[in-house]
């Protein structure tokens, strides 16, 4: 094969790794030492940098150096205006051995500069265009053979140098989308930050209404939270059902003060007021973008029963969503757990018969097992933070017979036979 | 020493006063850095010469010629004569454009390039020894 074939081929090859090399994004630097590699080795020189131009800083910073030994330099800092001289410019290899190229050099590096490159054994200078915007330069030493540059490696060189512009120009780009999307991503945790602050701020609206159940929505809440992280949802839907048990109770924001603080047993009519609220918060929540899934349905939904005699539709079994029956069941709990107008709060024994009672009836046993299974947890200490024990008060959970009420009860809520008739429900 | 990676993996070994490292089947960024990696360690070890043999190699590209010049660069250094040996004739004729083999000398196999070494009884003049092979 003839000296200029094999130099063709080899040119052709190194282009082909140039395009391999800069297509791989994964590391930006190791990038850019491989084209440098690439130029290096298809004209045979023995050493060579790439700087890339530092935007605002007026820097050149050597991301690429081969052949420099110790003598490679961090940064060179650039003469004022130097970028925008070298973006108009026409971007073409400059050699410092050549006079009138070397003035060109001198005067958009300055002559400083220029002393530099040369005390580095480089000879050949290629500013990196792209999109008239000047993104850097390479710097390269003479050839192993010691001939000089023919215009044809000249050209060479300027084509792989659109290439290596190019490269280090999409890095950039990329750079900058990744920091977009970060600050995004902040943007969007401020927002989920002031929904929650705002979820919570209406929560304690809720239960402002009612002197007796303060602190009842945030409860009912952080119960459902536990119950569905139990039943092993995701963290995104494990904070949507929090949400939702925030807000089940908005509704009664429409029903009077003294019908929701009666210290009496209300008549049918109240009683048919107050029932409004469930629907009544369906239709303040459904106008409302939330983040996460049903949640006007959750509060529509949370004082129906499995065996249809719940309200507002008389819904049964699956025709419940999910969350509304978690949500129920933590509002009945927090209901059972905390003093009333009308009653005292029940003893542990009493809050696990009235679930065992109303299993399969008012409440779907395999959400009751969960919430038990959470409870025999802080119980017997495998759960290390205790969130529910915290908001029962002290000792409730601390009673001797906790732990084998629950495994009781556990065991009658997994069975299949239970199972098998909320299913039929 | 051996880095065994891949299929061909580059290995070398120490014979007397001389490094040979063994090029793998393609002479490309991987295996050039290590052959260089094995080079400086040899040259770091005492060594006073380096041949690299590539038996193995058909393929040589752009990154690998960059890293043998990097190569011939530790070599000079260390005042280490170094010597190529088994290229094949298109990656001969590659490494004569590009002007490595005037930094460096050719032998034919690995015994001819051990045996050029060892006539020139290791004179610390990469100079001298290509001045006496050509």
């Amino acid at each position: 094969m003839s000296d200029k074939t094999t130099r063709l081929i080899h040119a052709f090859s190194a282009l082909a790794d140039l395009g391999e090399e800069i297509a791989d994004t994964r590391d930006f630097e190791e990038m850019v030492r491989s084209t440098l590699h690439v130029v290096l080795g298809s004209l045979g020189l023995r050493r060579g940098a790439v700087a890339e131009y530092v935007q605002g800083g007026d820097l050149l910073r050597f991301v690429a150096a081969w052949g420099l030994g110790a003598k490679t330099p961090t940064n060179f800092i650039l003469k004022t205006q130097c970028a925008e001289i070298f973006s108009m410019a026409e971007p073409r290899p400059l050699s410092l051995g050549d006079q009138e190229q070397r003035e060109l050099i001198e005067q958009r590096l300055g002559a400083q500069l220029t002393d530099a490159i040369k005390e580095l054994n480089l000879s050949l200078v290629v500013p990196l265009v792209v999109h008239e915007k000047f993104v850097g330069l390479i710097m390269l030493g003479g050839k192993a053979t010691e001939e000089i540059f023919t215009s044809d490696e000249r050209e060479v060189v300027r084509t792989m140098a659109r290439h290596i512009g190019v490269g280090i120009y999409n890095h950039r780009l990329l750079h900058e989308i990744e920091q977009r999307a970060e600050e995004n991503r902040g943007l969007y945790e401020d927002l989920r930050t002031i929904y929650r602050d705002t979820v919570r701020a209406f929560a304690a609206a809720i239960d402002c209404k009612d002197k007796y159940t303060q602190g009842h929505s945030e409860r009912v809440g952080k119960y459902s939270e536990v119950i569905a992280r139990e039943m092993g949802w995701d963290e995104e839907r494990i904070e949507g059902i929090a949400v939702a048990g925030y807000l089940h109770d908005i509704g009664k924001l429409v029903v009077e003060r003294n019908i929701i603080n009666a210290p009496y047993k209300i008549d049918a009519k109240q009683s048919s007021e107050l029932n409004r609220h469930p629907a009544a918060g369906y239709e303040m929540l459904l106008p409302i973008r939330h983040p996460f899934a049903d949640i006007p349905l959750i509060a529509k939904y949370h004082h129906e029963r499995i065996d249809g005699r719940g309200y507002p539709e008389g819904l049964t079994g699956d025709q419940i969503p999910l969350g509304a029956k978690i949500v129920a069941v933590a509002d009945s709990f927090d209901a059972m757990t905390t003093d009333r107008t009308y009653q005292r709060r029940k003893v542990f024994a009493e809050v696990v018969e009235d679930f065992r009672k109303n299993a399969g009836k008012q409440f779907a046993p395999e959400v009751l097992a969960a919430l038990c299974r959470a409870l025999l947890k802080e119980v017997t200490g495998e759960t290390k933070e205790r969130k529910m024990a915290k908001l029962l008060g002290k000792g409730y959970l601390e009673s001797e017979e906790c732990r084998p009420l629950l495994i009781k009860l556990i065991a009658e809520l997994e069975s299949d036979k239970l199972l098998a008739a909320t299913s039929m429900a | 020493m051996v880095d065994s990676h891949d299929r061909s993996p580059v290995r070398s070994e120490r014979s007397g006063d001389i490094g040979v490292i063994y090029a793998s089947d393609y002479l490309n960024k991987l295996s050039g850095e290590r052959i260089e990696r094995e080079c400086r360690a040899h040259l770091s070890a005492g060594c006073r010469a380096l041949v690299v043999d590539f038996k193995n190699t058909g393929l040589v590209n752009s990154i690998g010629v960059s890293i043998m010049l990097g190569v011939i660069d530790a070599a000079e250094r260390a005042r280490a004569p170094l010597v190529f040996s088994n290229v094949n004739d298109q990656a001969a004729q590659l490494f004569e454009l590009l002007g490595l083999m005037r930094h460096a000398a050719l032998a034919k196999d690995e015994s001819a390039a051990l045996a050029m070494l060892t006539e020139v009884n290791l004179q610390p003049s990469l100079s001298v020894l290509v001045g006496e092979l050509t």
